[in-house]
């Protein structure tokens, strides 16, 4: 089948993340906390 | 633009000091922008999704591990850790390719059906009923070689033992049939093309 070039693409793509990802986001971020300790820095995931 | 920089680096120094919802106002935002950078690079929405996350998820633990320093601007400092995770998604894609049916790519191009349609199998018939016709006019001593070379899958050794000639004779009946067979097909323009 012939490539039509000429055809355009949608342009109404919506190109936003998910409200999901967002809040898994934003929850990560609360959920992280960094402790710190004689110069050392620990990761810890709080839920 | 100078407005929002200030605000932008306001807004970091107050989520590193603990106020969430100064993360929420960064990724309202800047999230259209980079969410549409990566998917002018990769074309696919989920991975897109993806992407953003893990771009975010490192924004985040660099803010809250204090290695962000404020040399740049906010915008393009995210903008690079996606780019850097847009080549880090290609090339683990480059080691493992994946096909799936999303795009215009369709799996079924590259694997085909390998039983054949009925078309192509009345085609096949004719083709070796064609096939059988011209071996039957070829000399009996190089039809005799052909066939059990070709059909009975016998080696030269078994086909000079069973035909009590030489090895070299019989590669030369089964060289001769084949010489024979293409003369045919070509004098009366026989077609044995699937």
């Amino acid at each position: 089948m012939a490539k039509i070039y000429s055809t355009r693409t949608p342009k109404n793509l919506n190109l936003k993340p998910k409200d999901e990802t967002i809040s898994f986001l934003l929850n990560y971020s609360k959920a992280l906390s960094v402790i710190n300790y004689n110069k050392l820095k620990f990761e810890a995931l709080l839920n | 633009m100078k407005k929002e920089l200030i605000q932008d680096a306001a807004l970091i120094s107050s989520y590193i000091r603990g106020d969430e919802n100064a993360l929420a106002t960064l990724i309202d935002r800047h999230k259209q922008r980079i969410y549409s950078f990566i998917y002018s690079k990769v074309y696919d929405k989920d991975i897109t999704e993806d992407i953003f996350q893990d771009t975010f998820i490192k924004v985040i633990k660099t803010l809250k591990l204090g290695k962000y320093n404020e040399e740049g601007k906010f915008l393009p400092w995210v903008m690079r850790i996606a780019h850097n995770l847009v080549i880090d998604h290609f090339r683990r894609n480059s080691r493992m390719p994946k096909f799936d049916n999303a795009g215009e790519f369709s799996i079924f191009s590259v694997l085909s059906d390998s039983s054949l349609n009925a078309e192509k199998s009345i085609i096949k018939e004719q083709v070796e009923e064609d096939v059988r016709r011209i071996i039957e006019e070829l000399p009996e001593d190089q039809k005799q070689v052909l066939i059990m070379r070709m059909y009975q899958d016998m080696s030269f050794k078994e086909i000079s033992e069973r035909t009590g000639v030489s090895i070299n004779t019989a590669l030369g009946r089964m060289r001769y049939a084949l010489i024979n067979m293409r003369k045919v097909i070509k004098q009366n323009n026989i077609v044995l093309t699937n």
